[in-house]
């Protein structure tokens, strides 16, 4: 009786993902600090698996960033998101699929706010046409585009040509997943695994070799806090909570930490530098750092695309440690050539935490 | 003005406000609390007083600016209510009153607003490398210092379709949309939000004294002692 009870509540936090035919809108902070990402993200869905993922370039900031850092009223940015549903109406499609956890929880949150307000719904089509002539559907799906990832899981691991193995030991790779607050906090029958057993990152890794740690603050928010980390006054809220979760996940000695949203790989990677170099501590071994990689990252290298079309060379904590433990095949000389393999000088070195 | 009744128009507040128990547990869980001196439950717990003065002190307050808008919150709430979105409504009426300009962490507002909807008006991005200023962002660290010195060959080695026309990452964003985006401000409050964010500020800065300039830098980076709980 109880165990049908849990499979009750399991059922619910499964999420039907359709197989095909994607309606695709970036986001503004992968796009600016992990565009190799998204490439790889279209790459592998698109060219590798084979689905039909539409982009126009039309498309534009959802607003969700402005709008959680209260500088726009709500009506504008459920406006915003409107035109984006038209946008794809005209295009054909119906399923929405974005590449930013704040853009998911904006379209999400508005898709249940017109919903419980149906008037509200009917105010924004009115304001759309008056300031674009525009009509919209809603979506009939809306993913993140870690789901699709999760949905295609197998057919990448099938594909595979590295596994999240220590390639030395045999061992699976630990790995700390982290999945961003707005994909399930807000609305957990909308994230794969409800909030509290979200596994659209863990099943990645484990269909992929690597075994999945838990740790204490393993929900924590990475710290981005929208105004806490975009105000500089601020900023001392944003590193002292990845601080608490570094110092919660050290441990269990992670090999590698993978993330959901685009803003949380940022925080993660570039506050252990900050750590390191306020305090003089590192969180991996021998003076690295642990490396933090988006799902896209994670999925190309288990493909075996070069760790530099990845774009892995624009962390801030080097990601050698990883590449050699999963025995990657990589050029050390090449991390920061330019496009045709060109000279564009190389970035200096933290003075703390080891870089190449 | 009866300030319950107003935030009550709003749909954050219909949505994350109901019968608030004083359990806690938002503020247990709570980011901003772990190190602000913060405490969601209060700020619900005031409110639901509709004590008119008690919420007027708290839109003049710093204590509304605390919240990162995470909503671990709404998770753990068992009343099913979400402070975060109670943050949210009452951040609204405080810059619809011209409120936020009486505390430190609410004048943060102009230059969130200036940086973030230049951005969206001009570009079409909230975010983008092209007003992301390294010396405003040192925690980018020496990699990404390097890679805003050399932005265009970077992003093109990267697979980015950097400033130019057609689909991909960073494109540029054609006039007609940044039109309609523009248009969309216009009839949704959007820029009536922004003159208000404006007029109030450029007042505040009269008042202390300083050139809009002057008032832009110190509000992005002067964070008085007595913010945090260890302080």
């Amino acid at each position: 009786m109880i165990y049908q009870g849990k499979q009750k509540i399991w059922s619910d936090y499964q999420k039907e993902i359709p197989d095909d035919h994607w309606f695709y809108v970036r986001s503004c902070i992968r796009q600016s600090f992990f565009p190799a990402s998204e490439a790889h993200f279209v790459k592998i869905v698109r060219d590798l698996l084979g689905r039909d993922l539409y982009e126009t370039p039309h498309h534009t900031t959802c607003g969700g960033i402005a709008y959680h850092s209260d500088t726009i009223p709500q009506e504008t940015a459920m406006t915003i998101v409107a035109r984006q549903f038209a946008l794809m109406k005209e295009a054909g499609y119906k399923n929405l699929v974005t590449s930013c956890i704040t853009s998911f929880g904006n379209y999400t949150e508005i898709l249940e706010t017109w919903r419980e307000f149906p008037e509200l719904e009917t105010r924004i089509r009115e304001l759309l046409w008056k300031a674009c002539r525009r009509e919209f559907d809603k979506p009939e799906y809306v993913a993140h585009a870690s789901d699709l990832v999760y949905k295609l899981r197998g057919e990448i691991a099938e594909k595979a040509k590295y596994r999240l193995v220590n390639h030395a030991t045999g061992e699976p790779l630990r790995i700390v997943e982290h999945i961003g607050c707005h994909y399930s906090k807000m609305f957990p029958h909308k994230g794969v695994g409800g909030a509290e057993y979200p596994c659209v990152l863990s099943g990645m890794a484990e269909s992929w070799g690597g075994t999945v740690i838990d740790y204490p603050e393993r929900r924590h928010c990475c710290g981005f806090g929208f105004r806490q980390y975009l105000v500089k006054a601020n900023r001392g809220y944003s590193v002292s909570n990845t601080h608490k979760k570094f110092e919660s996940m050290e441990p269990y000695n992670p090999d590698v930490i993978i993330t959901n949203c685009p803003g949380c790989p940022y925080f993660l990677d570039r506050w252990q530098y900050v750590i390191s170099e306020q305090t003089g501590k590192t969180y991996g071994r021998d003076g690295f750092g642990i490396p933090v990689l988006t799902y896209e990252e994670l999925a190309g290298l288990v493909l075996g695309y070069d760790p530099w079309d990845l774009g892995l060379q624009i962390h801030q904590v080097a990601v050698e440690p990883l590449l050699d433990k999963m025995g990657i095949e990589y050029d050390p000389s090449a991390k920061y050539l330019g496009l045709n393999k060109e000279d564009i000088l190389k970035p200096g070195l933290p003075s703390v935490m080891k870089c190449f | 003005m009866d300030y319950f009744e107003e935030l009550s128009k709003d749909y954050r507040f219909k949505e994350g406000f109901h019968t608030c128990i004083n359990c806690g547990t938002c503020t247990a869980v709570c980011p901003a609390a772990e190190f602000y001196k913060y405490d969601p439950r209060k700020i619900v717990s005031i409110v639901q007083t509709k004590d008119n003065d008690a919420i007027e002190a708290l839109l003049k307050s710093d204590t509304i600016w605390y919240c990162g808008e995470c909503m671990s919150c709404v998770t753990r709430c068992p009343r099913k209510n979400g402070a975060g979105l109670v943050i949210m409504a009452l951040r609204n009426l405080s810059i619809k009153l011209g409120f936020f300009t009486e505390s430190e962490k609410g004048r943060q507002v102009y230059p969130l607003t200036k940086a973030l909807n230049g951005n969206v008006l001009n570009l079409g991005y909230c975010v983008h490398p092209s007003t992301f200023a390294f010396e405003d962002h040192p925690e980018s660290g020496p990699v990404f210092k390097w890679v805003l010195e050399h932005k265009e060959d970077v992003y093109a080695r990267l697979g980015a379709n950097f400033a130019k026309e057609g689909p991909g990452a960073l494109r540029k964003i054609p006039r007609e949309d940044l039109d309609e985006l523009k248009a969309i401000y216009d009839v949704t409050g959007g820029t009536e939000r922004l003159e208000l964010v404006e007029k109030y500020s450029r007042a505040k800065a009269d008042e202390m004294s300083m050139t809009e300039e002057e008032y832009l830098k110190y509000t992005f980076n002067h964070c008085s002692a007595g913010h945090f709980n260890n302080e």
